[in-house]
């Protein structure tokens, strides 16, 4: 097709070229899938969307690599033969951010849709069900990805910088990138589970903040007793509570990191079993719940 | 382009649609019907979004049941409701319901352009959406459906909300999509004499059943008859009978409304002649003057929907009417 030529000389004289139809490609379904997620995890962002909408993922973002970036200098500046701190660790340090940034991108992602009624009109396109949540999911959890993984990228490029051994830094870099693919994955569950169930992005902020925080706020006060009495079992297992802990389960039992559970009483290999099991079966129940969610939302 | 056999659709306690035989061909189709005659469920149906109870349906040669995704590619669907985000523009939004279509990124730009343009949105599309007034907000919705070229739209109550002239309007649009863009048109409204204007071939149906299907001339003969109201005056005592004599003695098909045109008491003041040609309109006028009646109005009778309703009761065509 020719390029549009629309472009008027004056602004009063408007050309009618008349209609034009469309002979060339069409997609279909997948690429109209890809076009969702990317929609969508652009969002995420805020690109693609107002100023205003930028702002608070941007500092979230920066929030979320300053410290890396700091770290990074003082390891350069001062020589040191270690990193101060593991890559599994740094999203369990700054789960705070990471809370926020869900809390917030979540309700855009999917109330904005149920709220304006977007939804049936993208099931009026190609797409199914299954494409819908499964374009959505994907890219929460990328979006979430790029927020935890960025900071670990650094790290491991200063680390290398700084002359660190190599090889353990890409193991413990690689560690980390696991780590932090399953946190994605389980927070981009539980927090478009929870925002979907609203049209209203305030609630759901507010929800996706609650579930978070109260969880996590409730396992380390009884972990915390638990510790006071001396029963370590019970601290490392009640961690399977709330999705940080599971979370920092998992790489204490699997991914060879330190638990920042009281006293570091992390599972064992035998209790990390049951982490890794708990924690897919709340990835796949969250897909499942969505897609319970969007089946009424057809026309 | 839409072809419907005996397709039922029953819900626990509500039969929506209840074996409707259909055929649609190409053109401007007008669906009417109360509301929860059935329409929104025709319409998902049709799209491939809600399976039938029983029956079949086809959309351009398409199976409704298994061809559901390739059916969506090639038409499109402008909701009643209101579904528009209000913090994007008009054009970020359609350019993005382009490529959920299917349409590559630089293709999708330029069809969204020339839709909006098309439709009638200039400067103010850079906008976000949340500032637009009724009118332009159905234009954009009319665009998004039309962004991707399809070969059929589904356009659900598209003139809902609208003052007279948005609605006239629009009613000109729906118009144009066929004639100079060459897509087929459907367009629920529980207004026939809104269609009337529009459409090629109406559809009647009501509690899910098919109640009258034909061309929109055939309508217009029904409807063509005029509607004359004038007062009595000290010659004619009632001119109502007087007028009536007239208009007879010049071979007009002549009778008295009832209650028959809108149960108002006026209507017994109403005479109702059916209009041969153009030369009618004059006849009555000189009758009128003649004898020197006031004439208190004199108007082209529309049908609505209520009137169609009950003819089909009592077995008879509109025409008999």
């Amino acid at each position: 097709m020719p390029p549009e030529t629309t472009a008027a000389p004056a602004q009063d004289v408007i050309h009618n070229i008349g209609y034009r139809n469309y002979a060339g490609p069409r997609l279909g379904r997948a690429y109209a899938r890809r076009s969702l997620f990317s929609q969508s995890l652009r969002g995420a962002y805020g690109l693609g969307r107002s100023a205003k909408s930028k702002v608070l993922p941007m500092i979230l973002f920066g929030v979320m690599v300053l410290p890396a970036a700091i770290i990074v200098a003082v390891s350069v500046a001062t020589k040191m033969n270690k990193l101060p701190l593991e890559y599994t660790r740094y999203a369990i340090l700054l789960q705070a951010v990471i809370g926020l940034y869900i809390a917030s991108q979540a309700p855009q992602s999917v109330s904005r849709d149920l709220r304006f009624k977007t939804v049936p009109l993208y099931f009026s396109r190609p797409i199914e069900r299954v494409d819908y949540v499964a374009a959505k999911f994907a890219a929460m959890a990328s979006a979430l990805f790029i927020l935890t993984a960025t900071p670990l990228l650094l790290l491991y490029v200063g680390a290398l910088l700084a002359k660190l051994d190599f090889a353990d830094q890409t193991k413990g870099f690689a560690q980390g990138l696991v780590s932090v693919i399953l946190l994605s994955l389980l927070f981009a569950g539980i927090g478009l589970v929870v925002a979907a169930l609203t049209p209203r992005r305030g609630f759901g902020v507010a929800a996706v903040i609650a579930v978070l925080t109260i969880s996590y706020g409730a396992v380390s006060t009884i972990q915390g007793i638990a510790l006071a009495q001396d029963n370590t079992a019970a601290v490392s297992w009640i961690g399977l509570f709330s999705p940080i802990t599971l979370v920092d389960g998992v790489q204490t039992a699997f991914l060879s990191a330190t638990s920042a559970f009281p006293g570091g009483h992390g599972p064992s290999a035998g209790t990390g079993v049951v982490y890794l099991l708990v924690l897919l079966a709340l990835v796949v129940g969250s897909y499942g719940l969505l897609m319970r969610r969007y089946r009424k939302v057809g026309l | 382009m839409i072809a419907t056999e005996s397709l039922s659709k029953r819900f626990p306690r509500v039969t929506a649609l209840d074996r409707l035989s259909v055929d649609i061909a190409p053109g401007v189709t007008g669906l009417v019907g109360a509301n929860g005659a059935g329409k929104s469920t025709l319409i998902k149906i049709l799209l491939g979004l809600s399976p039938a109870t029983e029956g079949r349906a086809a959309v351009l040669g398409l199976d409704v049941a298994t061809e559901g995704s390739a059916i969506r590619e090639r038409v499109g669907y402008m909701p009643e409701h209101d579904c528009l985000p209000p913090d994007v523009s008009a054009t970020e939004f359609v350019v993005h319901m382009a490529r959920m279509s299917g349409l590559p990124a630089t293709a999708a730009r330029e069809r969204t352009a020339d839709t909006l343009r098309h439709v009638g949105l200039y400067e103010e599309r850079y906008r976000p959406m949340g500032g637009y007034s009724t009118g332009m907000k159905q234009r954009v919705k009319l665009a998004q459906a039309l962004v991707h070229d399809p070969q059929l739209v589904l356009l659900d109550e598209p003139t809902n909300g609208l003052d007279p002239v948005g609605r006239d309007e629009m009613l000109g649009l729906i118009r144009r999509v066929h004639t100079d863009f060459g897509i087929s048109v459907l367009v629920t409204s529980h207004l026939l004499g809104e269609l009337e204007r529009t459409c090629d071939h109406v559809v009647v149906i009501d509690g899910g059943t098919l109640l009258r299907s034909s061309s929109t001339s055939d309508f217009t003969q029904a409807t063509g008859s005029l509607a004359v109201e004038v007062t009595d005056t000290d010659a004619c005592p009632d001119g109502v009978a007087a007028l009536h004599a007239a208009l007879t003695g010049a071979r007009l098909t002549v009778q008295p409304a009832g209650r028959a045109l809108d149960g108002s008491p006026a209507s017994g003041r109403v005479l109702l002649v059916d209009v041969v040609d153009e030369g009618t309109y004059d006849t009555v006028r000189d009758a009128v003057a003649e004898l020197g009646l006031g004439l208190v109005r004199m108007e082209q009778r529309r049908h609505r929907i209520a009137e169609v309703f009950r003819d089909e009761q009592n077995g008879g065509a509109p025409d008999a009417a």
